[in-house]
């Protein structure tokens, strides 16, 4: 039910101080205020420019290879006995959506002059998309990872250096995503004229929620006529998505978020069970607190130190999740649904059986999601296919060596 | 008038603020560091209340807080140990700390429970002043408690201005724009120093980060009213093997 929704307050848009309803503003140190005042100030300006929309759309259609098909899933619906379609963000370049906000942000920082770039990471596949930029735009890159991380994701680590970027082993804490982005934002701080910190994800402190979200949003502009095309219709009835920080959610609700009739699905991380103390379901196991910048959801002790989450896929191995999501669940505009471990590896491998697309372990928790709901056959399912599943083999790999 | 107030109208140079971490070394050590910190030379005492994800500080505080959260530190067992500090602690107390412990606690409960024990003021760097002005300045004044803004060489004229309007106590002025422990050439934040004291603000400006030894001491309260030292601090605590002598000899190398 849709409570807080005034007349002139949009779920889209933060008001003037980076709020979505309660949640958001930007809870910095003094040291990050002038970078971030910087962006506040500017941001909206750049992503209007004629020459930035230019550049970022070109990039985006010849580098990245959108549009990103909308794909009808048959096998997938008739089990559903539905209509399922596929975003298929997987098919990218660099496997998921977080190029989107890479290509975006990066263009940004060279509108700002900054010749420096840094980025937090967790699973590899933010900071192989910033990498993959900062080769491009031949800017110097450096990707803060946690020590634990690093161990986990060899691959992406290879990747990221192959590409030219220094991967920085966040050492403190827990080791892990939430290290590495406070370790990042030291070296904002202590970086504080020539750097862009590339956040990638919808959290942060005021702008980067609403930032990232637009640079994400062009997922849901192309739904919505690829929809019309193939249904004669732009709106489907639900819009399924997986939700750590929330970047691909945002980017998959977003132009949707103000058609109430349609139902946005946040699928989060369970982990081994929501009551299990191994689980990442922020919204189900969290309260109102600030995090890295902002106020939002955030998996806490009593005493408000955070807690370190866990899921088997990395990203979305996050104590919390963006302010947006955070008044999208408060609202009751969107619903959340979680998976845990085991259902999502189930997906994963449901669905590359019956539709030829081994997806990534994140994206795998929205598809386990279809198993929680009911649908009728005239129904028009949109599931953001985020990133595909390259990266997981080692964890598929262990699911089928049990499994056999 | 306020206890750091009344610091700062007894003596105007050199004054010197200590930070340590609550719970740190051990977790009924705070009281003794800070008796120790009065004992051998501390004006006023920045008393750190440790948090997971501490952003403006360096590696040696983080360890720090991390080592009190493992001990068992907690906002309420903070004032436990504070509840009678006033009978043998007589120098300001200044709570430093995150936002977020302090809201799970209750923010106003916090400003209530922290006058009671004797707390003088509060730093909480990821408190900016949009939310102190419209929010939490209120309570925080409401129970007569300071509340310190930071400033750094890359804020601008007008919001120093305006933070050291919504300051009271005194300014923090961050010598560098750097997270705590950050090893800078003190000679190139003389100037920012001395343009601070030529704006003539309200507040006196204490001065802090990268400050670790008599010269560094000096040369911060050359144009300003004292200095904060932090990291310094806590790294030779945990190179001794008592607290007494280990912050005797520390505060003695740094006062002359």
């Amino acid at each position: 039910m849709i409570t807080e929704k005034t007349q002139n307050q949009s779920f889209t848009h933060p008001d003037a101080n980076g709020y979505f309803g309660m949640f958001g503003g930007a809870y910095i140190p003094e040291m990050l205020h002038r970078n971030v005042e910087e962006l506040r100030s500017r941001y909206l300006d750049i992503m209007q420019e004629k020459s930035f929309v230019k550049e970022y759309n070109q990039l985006l259609r010849d580098y990245v290879g959108r549009p990103s098909p909308l794909f009808l899933a048959e096998r997938l619906s008739a089990q559903f006995k539905t209509n399922i379609y596929l975003k298929r963000e997987d098919l990218n370049h660099t496997g998921a959506h977080k190029i989107n906000n890479a290509i975006g942000q990066v263009l940004l920082a060279q509108c700002l002059g900054k010749k420096r770039i840094i980025a937090e990471t967790g699973a590899g596949q933010h900071g192989v998309a910033t990498a993959t930029v900062c080769a491009l735009k031949g800017l110097e890159c450096i990707v803060y990872m946690g020590v634990k991380d690093i161990e986990r994701q060899a691959p992406n680590v290879a990747r990221m250096q192959m590409l030219g970027a220094k991967v920085v082993p966040a050492t403190s804490g827990s080791q892990t995503l939430k290290d590495a982005t406070n370790e990042a934002i030291r070296d904002w701080i202590n970086h504080p004229n020539d750097t862009h910190y590339v956040i990638g994800s919808v959290v942060g402190p005021h702008p980067y929620p609403d930032m990232v979200a637009r640079f994400q949003s062009i997922i849901s502009e192309e739904t919505r006529w690829q929809l019309k095309e193939k249904t004669g219709s732009e709106l489907p009835t639900h819009v399924i998505a997986c939700v750590g920080g929330g970047s691909n959610a945002a980017g998959a609700f977003y132009h949707f978020l103000e058609d109430t009739a349609v139902q946005l699905i946040a699928v989060e991380a369970a982990g081994h069970g929501i009551n299990s103390g191994m689980s990442a379901a922020t919204t189900q196991l969290g309260k109102p607190g600030i995090l890295h910048g902002s106020k939002s959801l955030v998996m806490q002790t009593i005493d408000g130190q955070v807690v370190e989450p866990h899921s088997i896929s990395a990203g979305l191995d996050y104590p919390g999740i963006g302010p947006l999501h955070a008044h999208l669940y408060k609202t009751g505009r969107a619903t959340f649904l979680s998976a845990t471990d085991e259902e999502a590896l189930k997906a994963a491998f449901e669905v590359s059986k019956l539709e030829g697309i081994i997806p990534a372990l994140e994206t795998a928790h929205a598809f386990a999601a279809l198993h929680q709901m009911h649908f009728k056959p005239t129904d028009v399912i949109v599931i953001c296919l985020s990133g595909r599943g390259d990266k997981d083999l080692s964890t598929y790999m262990q699911a089928m060596e049990i499994n056999a | 008038m306020s206890r750091i107030t009344e610091v700062f109208l007894k003596k105007s140079n050199n004054v010197l603020n200590v930070y340590c971490t609550a719970g740190y070394p051990e977790l009924n050590s705070t009281l003794t560091v800070m008796q120790a910190l009065q004992n051998h030379g501390a004006d006023l005492i920045e008393l750190g209340m440790p948090y997971s994800d501490p952003l403006a500080d360096g590696p040696i505080i983080q360890e720090s807080s991390s080592i009190a959260l493992q001990n068992g530190m907690t906002i309420q067992v903070l004032f436990e140990q504070l509840k009678d500090c006033r009978n043998t602690i007589h120098v300001p107390i200044i709570l430093m700390g995150y936002m977020n412990p302090i809201l799970q606690y209750g923010f106003e409960a916090f400003c209530q429970k922290a006058v009671e024990v004797g707390v003088d003021g509060l730093i909480l760097p990821d408190l900016p002043e949009y939310e102190f002005e419209t929010m939490y300045g209120a309570m925080i004044k409401k129970y007569g408690l300071d509340f310190i803004f930071l400033i750094t060489p890359e804020t601008s004229e007008t919001r120093i201005k305006k933070l050291d309007a919504l300051s009271s106590g005194f300014l923090y002025a961050v010598s560098s724009s750097a997270t705590t422990g950050n090893d800078k050439n003190f000679a190139e934040v003389e100037k920012y120093l001395q343009n601070l004291q030529q704006m003539h603000l309200k507040n006196p400006i204490m001065v802090g980060f990268g400050i670790k030894d008599h010269a560094t001491f000096i040369a911060a309260c050359k144009y300003c009213n004292g200095a904060i030292i932090g990291s310094a601090y806590i790294k030779a605590l945990s190179g001794s093997v008592d607290i007494e002598t280990g912050t005797e000899n520390f505060l003695q190398n740094i006062i002359k």
